[in-house]
């Protein structure tokens, strides 16, 4: 096979080549030399979390997740693939539409107060390792915070010059289903560059895919070779098994009538059983976008903040209003949770909300499973609706 | 008593009624005329009669000891005042007063409790109208009694 | 006020309170003026959330009529600690705005027809902006009905005001209370009882409702069983708000925001959700 190193230059969006991990490497530092902040998948904490990387060496080589519905373990892997697992608890929404925002703050006049908007600084992100899942996650969030009636600034900010390198998925996850939600595991668009890690006996590389005019940018300045065809059919089935392994499937034909059709059945009883509302699932779910906000002052009174912070349907002040909460139940939240994910977002954004990466499951505490729930509706629905919908 | 069959047979309880069946209940109505003050019923009286109201406004109350009547519903125009005549005891269980000016039809009831025995499809064509009413009136009192507009403690 | 801060959503506007008005033991009607500029159109049935100083925020419907161009008016109760704080605020105090937001009332589309405008209880705040706007413009509509139910005489919204339509000509008024008291001669029972009474053609008639959702719920059961079409009925919903703005996912009712949906919603399209327990 030949190897020689391409010459630096224009390249046309859709390129192909192969990086070696020092092209890797080299890809982290030519980011962090064009200031963006670098964040991808690490090990901490026994999980592998998305935090900043300073170079190859900060990604979890020779690691994979095994997860199941309520189950998350590492385990070394047999070789020293960088992105040998699926996802971890976090996503990049941690990132893009932060835990905790301040809003703004205000400070009191002699009559009156006054308002200061917020810092608007924010670090130019560049993730490595977005999944085919993440990147439908990202672009719902879009849909959701930037093309409302109205914008969340904030999030418009934060979205503002990412540089994305998606990695295709060698491994399925246990509560995987990409592959039914049609989100995966190949990635296909928003992506700036997408890499495909190559493993076999003597040889760790990367199929490398650009997919914006800023990806060809970096990427022509990155040392790297042709691909061969090869290259690329190996990374085909590499995707393709992958494929094959999903962990779960979900069937959504006619899901969200059956859901909107059916608030009263008797399996939201039973999910309400287990549910211990802690909210689990809507941390860790890469869409999941609930807000609320607070009013903090200090102890004078002179100045007050509002911050917004992440909050859950699961709360159950999430519902309150005139003196009660209109969801006092558990299962009622639960329905509320499943149906405006899989059902009601469709309504409002277009598609579902879900992308099939498994974190809800994976991280119950009692193992409750989005694909077991729906298929318990779909099975012995109380109220039928016609096929085809 | 030909004005007052048509006077009757006008009144929207009434609406769509077969002549003959409203030639019998015609039969036992009368005019009545009340002044603002004066009752129609008090509690505990025979239900004799029960009104059609065809002008002005009833108000329905109970009178609790020591204290000032407490009005818990008015009846107007197109309403009927008195379910009581239609089972045992046959008592009125609370006070009917005319707010204002009120002119009713009142049917005498025990011409009509007899007339039922003795006609079962008439006693059922009655009870067809006469239980919409007072199931509507329960739906009624159940929203009244909700307090929906009373302020909840947070 | 900078820029930035006139292009963020979450920012709340300074505004001054101009006038209060008590007309409650736990409820007073605010008149506010902006700081600088002036207030934004807005039309019937649509609210703003207003910010007391480090307390927080309350989604309040104007209650005002659309066309005096210089202030909000909105009527609020006190039923916690924001809307307290608001509720409370004196003639010259500062407080923040966001809005207009929400859907209106149908006051355009129900030009050709028969009108009515029932309320109960502070229902009547919300449904004051089309009945100041129905009556600027009482020639383009039919037949035009109040109704309007409350707790006791005492609990009697704008009592002034429902005197004032009640003595023209060209409008029905109905008022009813829960519980009466010794004086007074009015009707006694709930406000879907006033509807068989009220003069309307329901083939040609528009239905804008507003009030506690139970109320609600009885009040469009009794229009349709008076002939009245589901597509004729507005009722005006409520749910938990943060944000107002579609972004934070509390005020869902259903697949809707009652924020940007809402909060007017036309009753064939909740009628089968509204019957759903917890929803």
């Amino acid at each position: 096979m030949a190897s020689v190193d391409l010459p630096v230059g224009d390249l046309p969006v859709g390129t192909k080549a192969i990086l070696s991990r020092q092209g890797l490497q080299a890809l982290i530092d030519v980011l962090g030399a064009r200031g963006y902040r670098v964040l991808g998948p690490t090990l901490r904490d026994g999980a592998i979390v998305y935090d900043d990387l300073a170079g190859v060496a900060d990604l979890p080589a020779g690691w994979t997740d095994v997860q199941q519905a309520g189950q998350y373990r590492l385990e070394r892997r047999a070789d020293e693939a960088l992105f040998g697992y699926a996802v971890g608890p976090s996503s990049w929404k941690r990132f893009l539409h932060p835990p905790l925002e301040r809003l703004w703050q205000t400070q009191r006049t002699s009559n009156g107060f006054t308002v200061t908007p917020p810092d608007t600084t924010v670090p130019k992100f560049a993730f490595l390792g977005v999944r085919a899942c993440e990147l439908h996650a990202i672009q719902i969030q879009d849909t959701v915070l930037k093309r409302g009636p109205y914008r969340d600034t904030g999030y418009d900010r934060r979205r503002q010059d990412n540089f994305l390198i998606a990695v295709n998925c060698g491994t399925a996850g246990g509560t995987c289903f990409c592959v039914s939600m049609k989100t995966g595991p190949a990635v296909d668009s928003g992506f700036d560059l997408a890499l495909t890690e190559l493993l076999d006996a003597g040889s760790h590389r990367f199929l490398v895919e650009t997919g914006s005019a800023a990806g060809a940018a970096v990427l022509a300045e990155l040392p790297r070779q042709a691909a061969t065809p090869d290259d690329c059919s190996a990374a085909q089935v590499v995707v393709a098994r992958t494929a094959q392994h999903m962990g779960r499937s979900l069937d959504t034909d006619g899901l969200k009538q059956l859901l909107q059709a059916n608030p009263d059945h008797k399996r939201w009883e039973a999910v309400g059983e287990r549910c211990l509302s802690c909210g689990n699932c809507t941390m860790v779910c890469p869409t999941c976008f609930c807000t609320a906000v607070a009013d903090h002052s200090d102890l004078a009174g002179e100045t007050a903040e509002r911050v917004r912070r992440w909050d859950s349907c699961f709360n159950p002040d999430f519902s309150y209003i005139h003196g009660g909460t209109v969801r006092t139940e558990t299962k009622s939240r639960y329905r509320q949770w499943i149906t405006h994910k899989l059902a009601s977002w469709i309504d409002q954004f277009g598609t579902a909300g879900c992308v099939g990466c498994g974190r809800c499951m994976t991280w119950c505490p009692v193992g409750i499973d989005i694909t077991e729930e729906a298929r318990a509706i779909r099975d012995n629905p109380a109220v039928a609706v016609p096929q085809g919908g | 008593m030909d004005g007052l069959e048509r006077i009757v047979l006008a009144h929207p309880f009434f609406a769509g009624l077969e002549e003959k069946i409203g030639q019998v209940v015609a039969g036992c109505a009368r005019n009545h005329r009340f002044n603002a003050g004066e009752y129609l019923g008090h509690e505990g009286e025979p239900a004799d009669e029960v009104f059609l109201i065809r002008h002005g406004k009833v108000a329905l109350e109970i009178l609790p000891p020591g204290q000032p009547a407490s009005v818990f519903s008015t009846q107007g125009v197109g309403e009927i005042v008195g379910a009581s005549w239609l089972v045992p005891p046959y008592r009125w269980r609370f006070d009917a007063r005319a707010l204002e000016l009120t002119r009713a039809i009142g049917i005498d009831a025990r011409c009509l409790r007899e007339k039922f025995e003795a006609d079962h499809n008439l006693g059922y064509e009655m009870m067809k109208r006469f239980l919409p009413v007072v199931m509507q009136q329960l739906d009624e009192t159940r929203l009244q009694i909700l307090d929906v507009y009373g302020k909840r403690e947070t | 006020m900078s820029a930035a801060v006139q292009a963020d959503p979450f920012v709340p506007d300074p505004y001054r309170v101009v006038r209060t008005r008590r007309e409650a033991r736990d409820i007073t009607t605010l008149e506010l003026v902006p700081l600088a500029g002036e207030r934004p159109d807005y039309l019937p049935g649509q609210f703003n959330m207003l910010y007391a100083f480090g307390v927080g925020e309350v989604a309040i419907s104007m209650s005002g009529d659309p066309a005096a161009r210089g202030s909000f008016v909105h009527t609020v109760r006190d039923v916690g600690r924001a809307s307290g704080a608001v509720a409370n605020l004196a003639a010259g105090a500062m407080v923040g705005v966001r809005g207009p937001y929400g859907s209106a009332w149908p006051t355009t589309a129900a030009e050709g027809s028969d009108v009515l405008l029932i309320a109960g209880g502070l229902g009547l705040a919300p449904l004051r902006p089309a009945i100041y706007q129905v009556l600027a413009h009482r020639e383009r509509y039919g037949r035009v009905v109040l109704l309007y139910g409350t707790r006791t005489p005492d609990d009697i919204l704008y009592r002034p005001q429902l005197e004032q339509w009640r003595r023209r000509l060209d409008v029905q008024v109905m008022v009813t209370v829960d519980h009466g008291d010794a004086e007074w001669r009015g009707d006694v029972g709930v406000v879907p009882k006033l509807i068989p009474r009220a003069g309307f053609d329901p083939h040609h008639a528009l239905a804008m409702v507003c009030g506690p959702e139970v109320m609600m719920r009885f009040t469009a059961d009794a229009l349709r069983q008076a002939g009245i079409g589901m597509e004729q009925i507005y009722l005006s919903m409520e749910r938990n708000m943060k944000c107002a703005i579609g972004l934070c996912g509390h005020c869902q009712f259903g697949a809707d925001f009652v924020c940007k949906d809402g909060p007017v919603m036309r009753y064939d399209r909740i009628a089968d959700i509204l019957a759903v327990r917890e929803i």
